[in-house]
């Protein structure tokens, strides 16, 4: 599979990110080598394995129902870029 | 010669526990050699000098009322995106380039509460994607060994650091090779752990399902002493083991006689190059003097490592890096006109184009469409190539191959070309799909630069890993092998 200039422009738009012109024609040379790179995969028959996706298959633990973690808002938010009263600050959403 | 910084991490632990020596006589000589080498490496993106010292005066204080531990007072660096409280933690990335972390990772916490002295935080390839640390925003970090050349990645800074003796100990991550690629470039000793062995808590994320924290240092011995440290149960990462930690430093000593150590036939092929393959060797050599038998074994899947591996990792940032959108911390684009472009613009400003590529490609891989064809395919083969493994350890005790294909490449070489770069791993990256523990030890130079081996082994036989390691190390010199050019400072 490839990846043509509107692939690229519909997976950036849904990974939030702009690319300049001339970024978009070598980055899109770039994802063509790695997508070849990647094409191996299908010539290896997979048919009835199941995906792996925990390489030690172990199993979500459950805690017990208690408080852990208390209200740290106030410290956490020193390191947002634009917060107030408590806040994050983001531009104007709903006219 | 600077006697201090010359030496393992045993010895400065035995000369702390002997009086020989200070924490404050230790920390101010490894400050020193980094401030002497520092803008030669780059190893370093933050001293934390004051703290250093306030630590050490901890250290010896502790030592004085008897209360000290084996590494109580001895130095420890970290990579930069192991979260350090109050420190900055920037991932190597202009996004996180302000990020003063408001807590410590798991990994920083056991190491504090031990009393290592924190000497500072390392550079790396920007969110530790990467595989010679080109794809820093502090620039690319130096290779001791020859200042031109890379030293691996993505933990660069930490494996020239423990190369230019400017710390005893780092700690580093590995995704896809990330300690034992720049440790086998670097000519030191570095350890990854089994997925789950270590906490992930504080450590910013790449792939999840890969990452694993570990350590880099000058001998087997060094990391079975700091492994203890940081190894064991977390509750605050649903991933983390709850498996007991061995004695790593205990089961060093055991002989090696009776050991198999098996040797995959898909990492011996014609593509091994001559004089890796003749180091390779002369590792066997000095391990079948120690007692040890040797096997071919079948991986029939590990070819398809690389390619599974690259929409897996790439999948899982994607997804994991979707939060730095500019609102709650980072990097955040002046003036946006609206929501779309404070995301889109404070994503393209702060990240490298390493970064954008593999959110790029990530994004692809699990669009409308293309899931079954990409990332649950890569999850099949994950399974084939962990199987793999498990048949080949009913056969013998460890794996060995070569770390990398070649030492290390000069600046520049590959940095434009990401498929070549992608092919630095192709004998690191299995064993992270399979979230087994491997190791990358000496192995001796190579035109005066160093090679190295790696061993890997089943889950949670890191001591076995770091047993046989330090009888080889036991037995030879290679481990003492240092970067001529920086002994003298």
């Amino acid at each position: 599979m490839s990846l043509s200039g509107d692939d690229l422009a519909r997976v950036a738009k849904l990974a939030r990110l702009g690319l300049t012109t001339e970024e978009k024609e070598a980055t899109a040379t770039q994802l063509n080598g790695i997508l070849a790179l990647i094409d191996r995969m299908q010539a290896v028959d997979t048919d009835s394995v199941e995906p792996l996706a925990h390489p030690l298959e172990l199993t979500q633990v459950l805690r017990a129902d208690e408080v852990t973690e208390h209200n740290q808002r106030d410290h956490y938010q020193r390191v947002a870029p634009h917060a107030q009263d408590g806040l994050y600050l983001v531009p104007r959403v709903v006219e | 010669m600077n006697e201090i910084t010359d030496l393992s991490l045993k010895a400065l632990s035995e000369g702390l526990q002997a009086k020989t020596f200070s924490s404050v006589e230790i920390t101010d000589a490894f400050l020193k050699r980094i401030g002497a080498l520092n803008a030669k490496t780059n190893a370093f993106i933050t001293v934390t000098e004051e703290a250093a010292r306030a630590h050490a005066v901890d250290a010896d204080a502790r030592h004085a009322k008897g209360q000290a531990g084996p590494l109580t007072g001895v130095p420890i660096a970290h990579k930069d995106l192991f979260c350090t409280e109050g420190v900055l933690t920037s991932c190597g990335s202009k996004m996180l380039a302000n990020f003063i972390a408001p807590y410590d990772a798991h990994v920083v916490t056991q190491c504090k509460t031990a009393g290592l002295v924190t000497l500072g935080k390392l550079n790396m390839d920007e969110f530790a994607m990467g595989s010679s640390n080109e794809n820093s925003v502090f620039g690319p970090v130096h290779n001791p060994w020859d200042l031109s050349r890379v030293p691996g990645g993505s933990s660069g800074g930490s494996a020239a650091a423990v190369a230019a003796s400017m710390t005893p100990l780092a700690t580093a991550t590995d995704t896809g090779g990330s300690i034992r690629q720049p440790a086998a470039l670097t000519g030191t000793s570095g350890l990854k752990p089994t997925y789950g062995r270590v906490s992930r808590y504080g450590m910013v994320a790449f792939a999840s399902s890969l990452d694993q924290g570990g350590l880099i240092a000058q001998t087997a011995e060094d990391i079975a002493l700091g492994l203890g440290v940081i190894a064991g149960h977390d509750v605050r990462d649903s991933t983390s083991a709850n498996v007991p930690v061995d004695d790593y430093a205990q089961e060093l000593e055991k002989p090696l006689t009776g050991m198999t150590i098996g040797l995959p036939e898909a990492f011996f092929d014609e593509r091994l190059n001559a004089s890796m393959g003749q180091r390779v060797d002369a590792v066997i050599e000095a391990f079948q003097a120690l007692g040890v038998q040797f096997k071919t074994v079948q991986l029939p899947h590990v070819a398809e490592a690389i390619p599974a591996y690259y929409v897996i990792a790439p999948a899982e940032a994607s997804s994991n890096l979707s939060r730095y959108d500019g609102v709650r911390f980072g990097h955040r684009a002046d003036n946006p006109t609206d929501l779309m472009d404070l995301y889109e613009r404070s994503r393209s400003e702060g990240f490298g184009s390493e970064v954008k590529r593999r959110i790029l490609i990530g994004t692809y891989a699990l669009s409308e469409g293309y899931f079954d064809a990409y990332y649950k395919k890569a999850q099949q083969i994950r399974r084939l190539i962990r199987d793999d493994y498990t048949q080949a350890f009913t056969e013998c005790d460890l794996l060995l191959s070569p770390t990398t294909p070649s030492t290390a490449f000069p600046i520049g070489e590959k940095s434009t070309d990401p498929v070549a770069m992608y092919l630095e791993d192709i004998y690191t990256v299995a064993t992270n799909l399979a979230g087994l523990p491997g190791g990358s030890f000496q192995a001796g130079l190579i035109d005066g630069l160093p090679a190295g081996y790696q061993l890997t082994g089943p889950a949670f036989s890191e001591g076995r890993i770091l047993n046989a390691a330090h009888q080889l190390q036991q037995a030879t010199d290679w481990h003492q092998a240092r970067p001529e050019g920086l002994t003298h400072v």
